[in-house]
């Protein structure tokens, strides 16, 4: 017997980073939102690095905050290091990244949800849906209560049939000894999910009074650091370092040793890993060649003495990794506190599920984050954001939000989970966005602010200051294009400084910036602007212009993608129908379902002459339907 | 509907007096129009036929006499506006033309695209959907099928080849940016990435090349004979006649009946050309001026200007020189049975770098150097047909020029010092190119030839 325990428009099953971010924003968007999750002192846990960012996924969390997530907010207010990745190369790839102080994190983020309105936490375990009619209608607790909701969104992650394995241990359990999800993965099995199972891991953790760091090199933060949030002014400043070290062959030696004793290797994993992040056993036997391998010490907050040991992701039995431990410089006498561990799990085969995280054959449910075959803090993030705000518009009767490849990583990432799927735990790399350039780092807000403001999760205030900065960037670009600079003494010496050729007669200020050489700060001493504008407005002022080429190179590309993605799909179309279209093929549209001509062609296995034969028939339709008229 | 402007010969090839090149789309009009000598295109009625001359607008020179049909939707055949360019039949001329037209923006159509053009624009009524549908099934595949197996084995290894050596130096762009920490890898340098770029580019352009010599072999290399009145030109026709057995071919149904002449010289079949005549008509310069002869004479692969070694160097002879000024010729020194009057060492500043050959045709002395100076020009001296990897199917060739094109950027992004990650944008557009034409580019390899590549992660 279960008891009515409420009414709600959104519930959002976990509390990881998918979920914290989907209830907050089916939350802030005005839907009545309850977060069930097994520990309410582990929201926004990090089971894995202590740390958010780098390539890609940087980009992710910047764009989360410019839609009105709160990932960027919460590393900023709580990391140890700050640091911007890539300076050295194009605006395109910079990256920041941070080490987050994860106690920190997790009180920060508790604090931020239990602020908010709308949101109601509770601690519970969640065993299975109300499914009416083929619609979702809410869950059923494991004390027996049932919440009743429009939406419902699953965020569990590794939990679902977790299964940590150490050497030849191993014991049901989600990451970091908390309880595993069993009965609500046999219950999506029960409703015909197909479910896959993928590996992921973690190394040792070690105290940090037994390490030895004058053997190690330094890695500090940058000292004038940058922020995820656009709306953070201050800074951290007494940042902590990370420290790097290297295994050897004594390591490998260990290693290759007692190969048969690691989980990975000894059969007792099933699950696919993910091959960025392999652990050190699949480096030492992969590239047999390389004599070392790095391995940075990370710490995992300000107030703990735990060190994450970044590099050394294992399954070996706990004694081979003190073994391991201590053969790497600096850690002759370190003390594991926690071991390294493998952990497997299920997730659901995401071409199951609509671009807007919802399952196409349960309407009502969503699913974002790792259950859904991806991997990182800031991949759930993302999709917890995009989920909650579609679970807010189905609630709400408002209309569902995608965003598309060349708008964000986020919309890169979902496209290629619901059209791809992934046969990997799947993370974000820079190399998966075709229109990097457009999706840069210094731009998110720029992209996303105004639709963030348009779906109600950023302010009137931040939407002002957002519009004024845009102004500034467009009002100095058009006077960079209207001003000349003659080759006069005090031009050419700025020239000559920065090792550019003299000029030969007047220039426009903006076909000079366009030099590589030159840079915002000397055309501003040369022609400053009425006032002084800020330095973000400058960044913009510089990128857009230095690289205007690239740009609107890649801006052609999106247009013809662009084409084809308008070209939308009936929902009601039936593949057999179709005469001539491979078999291959129509299985997969009738698996992905795809929205547009332009996602169809994305679907591997699919061939040109298969989406010509899909366009004609949708024409075809097209024009029965206006001679029936 | 769609934007492009879509292009093909829509005639059998090398059949027939006329051939047509026909264009559908917004800018079948504009790009015919800025090729044409003649009427204003844009502004004609539709459906008009008129006559005029296609002009290659980076040299200027005439490529082709034609006709041009000009046809506005929605009465076309696509609903779109249809331009017909009638020229002479035969391959030389029609695959000129469409490659101008190319150049000017059009994009080659696939394979019943212009069918499947009418189709979505609704020329077609239903009952004949579904074979369009099987149509458009076959011809692509079909397409693809014949493409791939005309393809030389060489040529698609030596591409896949090209592909592999990009695809690694995008991978360690790639590493450099997605694991900047990680010192295993060797980060990617501007010097690095010359060197990479320059490899390709230059067996990319030797392709090119070669795809000029199959045409060649194909077409056969047409050659003009130039001279002052009695320095030697018939002895020189005769000697090359008699020499290598020539075939008289007679192609009828041109509109201009042309008599070509087929010599084969060492494996290169020479076709002696008199379109214009300009072997027959001995005072040429005087006749039409330096500029018409220039331009007629460049329609030529091959021109031999031939100098009585018993003369002193005329201004006429200078004239030639200015005509032929930076075209592929061989100088003939003829009759070195006279006494010398003629200075060797002009002639040689004349010529500036290209052959200069001594003969005495008469006496059938130094047809052999001239022989070897022919195989020379076009084929370094080592032509050897049956080993030639070489590129004959229009829509590959338009593909390499454009991965050159896009290999060119990546170079000049470079030389600019534009970060590597933006360059390699168009490394990675030349990687998608050669994939085209062997009918690869999945997006997925990249990634699995980053992990194979390099020992990655945390």
């Amino acid at each position: 017997m279960t008891y009515d325990a409420g009414h709600y428009d959104v519930i959002v099953i976990g509390g990881g980073h998918a979920g914290c971010e989907a209830a907050y924003a089916a939350a802030h968007r005005g839907a009545k939102t309850l977060m069930l999750t097994l520990n309410l002192d582990m929201l926004a846990f990090m089971p894995c690095n202590p740390s958010i960012g780098g390539p890609a996924k940087g980009v992710v969390v910047r764009e989360i905050d410019a839609l009105g997530g709160l990932m960027g907010k919460v590393i900023d207010k709580t990391y140890i290091q700050m640091r911007m990745l890539n300076t050295g190369k194009g605006p395109a790839v910079r990256a920041l990244r941070a080490q987050a102080d994860k106690p920190l994190y997790i009180q920060e983020m508790k604090s931020i949800l239990e602020n908010e309105r709308n949101l109601t936490l509770r601690q519970a375990m969640v065993e299975r849906l109300i499914v009416e009619d083929g619609v979702c209608k809410g869950v059923i607790t494991e004390t027996k209560a049932a919440y009743y909701a429009d939406s419902v969104v699953i965020t569990t992650g590794t939990f679902m049939r977790g299964r940590v394995i150490i050497g030849d241990l191993s014991y049901e359990s989600g990451p970091n000894n908390q309880r595993a999800s069993v009965k609500l993965s046999e219950h999506l099995e029960e409703l015909g999910f197909e479910l896959v199972r993928f590996k992921t891991g973690t190394p040792p953790r070690v105290n940090s009074h037994t390490i030895d760091y004058s053997k190690t090199e330094i890695q500090p933060g940058d000292d004038n650091p940058r922020h995820f949030s656009y709306e953070t002014t201050e800074a951290i400043l007494d940042q902590i370092p990370c420290w790097l070290t290297y295994t050897n062959e004594f390591t490998h030696k260990v290693i290759d040793e007692n190969l048969n004793l690691s989980a990975m290797y000894s059969g007792m994993i099933k699950g696919t890993g993910p091959r960025y992040c392999p652990s050190i056993e699949d480096k030492v036997v992969r590239f047999n060649d390389k004599p070392r391998h790095q391995i940075f010490l990370e710490p995992e907050g300000r107030n703990t003495e735990e060190i994450y040991v970044q590099g050394l992701s294992t399954s070996m039995p706990e004694y081979v990794q003190r073994e391991m431990l201590r053969t790497i410089p600096g850690l002759e006498n370190s003390e594991i506190m926690r071991a390294g561990y493998a952990i497997e799990y299920d997730s659901v085969v995401p071409t199951q599920l609509w671009p807007t995280l919802e399952l196409k054959a349960i309407p009502g449910l969503f699913t974002a984050g790792q259950i859904n075959g991806t991997s990182g803090y800031e991949e759930a993030a993302g999709q917890g954001l995009m989920a909650g705000i579609n679970a807010a518009s189905r609630a709400m009767g408002r209309e569902s939000f995608i965003l598309d490849r060349s708008q964000a990583y986020i919309g890169v990432m979902i496209d290629d989970l619901v059209t791809k799927g992934t046969n990997e735990p799947y993370r974000l790399l820079t190399s998966r966005a075709e229109y990097r350039l457009l999706l840069r780092h210094d731009n998110a807000d720029i992209r996303l602010t105004e639709i963030g403001y348009n779906i109600g999760m950023i302010s009137e205030e931040r939407y002002k200051l957002f519009a004024e900065k845009k102004l500034l960037i467009e009002k100095e670009q058009e006077r960079l294009a209207d001003v000349m600079l003659k080759p006069t003494e005090e031009v050419q010496k700025v020239i000559e400084n920065s090792g550019g050729t003299a000029l030969k007669e007047a220039i426009r200020a903006l076909e000079l910036l366009k030099r590589p050489e030159i840079k915002y700060e000397m055309i501003e001493q040369l022609t400053p602007a009425e006032q002084e504008l800020p330095w973000d407005v400058k960044e913009q002022v510089e990128i857009q212009i230095k690289y205007q080429g690239y740009i609107a190179k890649s801006n052609q590309q999106v247009e013809r993608m662009l084409k084809m993605e308008n070209k939308i799909i009936p929902e009601n179309i039936d593949y057999d129908d179709i005469s001539g279209i491979a078999t291959e093929a129509k299985e997969k549209f009738k698996k992905v379902r795809p929205l547009s001509v332009g996602q169809a062609s994305r679907i591997s296995g699919v061939n040109p002459s298969d989406v010509s034969i899909l366009l004609v028939y949708i024409e075809q339709g097209r024009i029965a339907r206006v001679s029936n008229e | 509907m769609d934007i492009d402007t879509i292009t093909a010969i829509s005639t059998p090839i090398g059949e027939g007096a006329i051939a047509i090149v026909r264009l559908s789309g917004q800018e079948a009009v504009p790009i015919s129009n800025r090729l044409f000598q003649g009427v204003d295109l844009t502004k004609v009625n539709s459906h008009t036929i008129h006559y005029g001359k296609i002009i290659d607008p980076i040299t200027n020179e005439v490529a082709e006499e034609v006709m041009v049909n000009v046809m506005r939707g929605p009465r076309t055949f696509t609903r779109e506006d249809v331009v017909e360019i009638n020229c002479h039949g035969g391959i030389a001329s029609v695959n000129r033309l469409l490659e101008l037209v190319l150049a000017e923006g059009a994009r080659l159509a696939e394979p019943g695209e212009f069918t499947k053009r009418a189709f979505l624009n609704g020329r077609i009524d239903l009952s004949q959907a579904e074979a369009v549908m099987d149509l458009i099934r076959a011809k692509t595949d079909k397409a693809m099928n014949v493409a791939l197996k005309q393809m030389d084995g060489r040529l698609s290894k030596l591409i896949q080849k090209l592909r592999q050596e990009l695809l690694e130096t995008v991978a360690h762009v790639e590493v450099n940016i997605d694991y900047p920490e990680y010192d295993d890898v060797e980060e990617m340098t501007h010097d690095m990435l010359i060197k990479k770029t320059n490899e390709v580019y230059h067996e990319i352009e030797k392709l090119l090349q070669m795809a000029k010599q199959g045409k060649i072999l194909r077409e056969g290399l047409s050659t003009a004979i130039i001279g002052r009145p009695n320095v030697g030109k018939s002895s020189l026709l005769n000697a090359l006649v008699h020499e290598n057995k020539a075939i008289v071919t007679d192609i009828p149904g041109t509109t201009r009946d042309v008599i070509e002449e087929y010599v084969n010289i060492r494996g290169i079949p020479l076709r002696l050309v008199d379109t214009a005549g300009i072997r027959e008509t001995e005072d040429i310069v005087e006749r039409i001026g330096v500029e018409k002869s220039r331009q007629v004479l460049k329609e030529a692969d091959l021109i031999l200007l031939v100098l009585n070694f018993g003369d002193e160097l005329t201004e006429e002879d200078v004239n030639l020189f200015k005509v032929v000024e930076g075209l592929d010729i061989i100088v003939i020194v003829n009759k070195t049975d006279l006494e010398q009057k003629i200075d060797i060492d002009r002639i040689k500043k004349f010529a500036n770098g290209r052959p200069v050959i001594t003969t005495a045709l008469i006496e059938e002395i130094g047809i052999d150097e001239l022989e070897q100076a022919i195989a020379n020009t076009f084929f370094a001296g080592e032509l050897d047909a049956g080993d030639l990897t070489y590129v004959s199917n229009v829509r590959h060739i338009q593909l390499l020029k454009q991965a050159l094109q896009s290999l060119t950027d990546a170079m000049s992004g470079i030389e600019d010092g534009m970060p590597i990650d933006l360059v390699q944008i168009d490394i990675t557009r030349t990687w998608e190119l050669l994939g085209e034409i062997i009918g690869d580019t999945v997006q997925e390899s990249l990634i699995d030839q980053l992990f194979s590549q390099f020992c990655l992660g945390k």
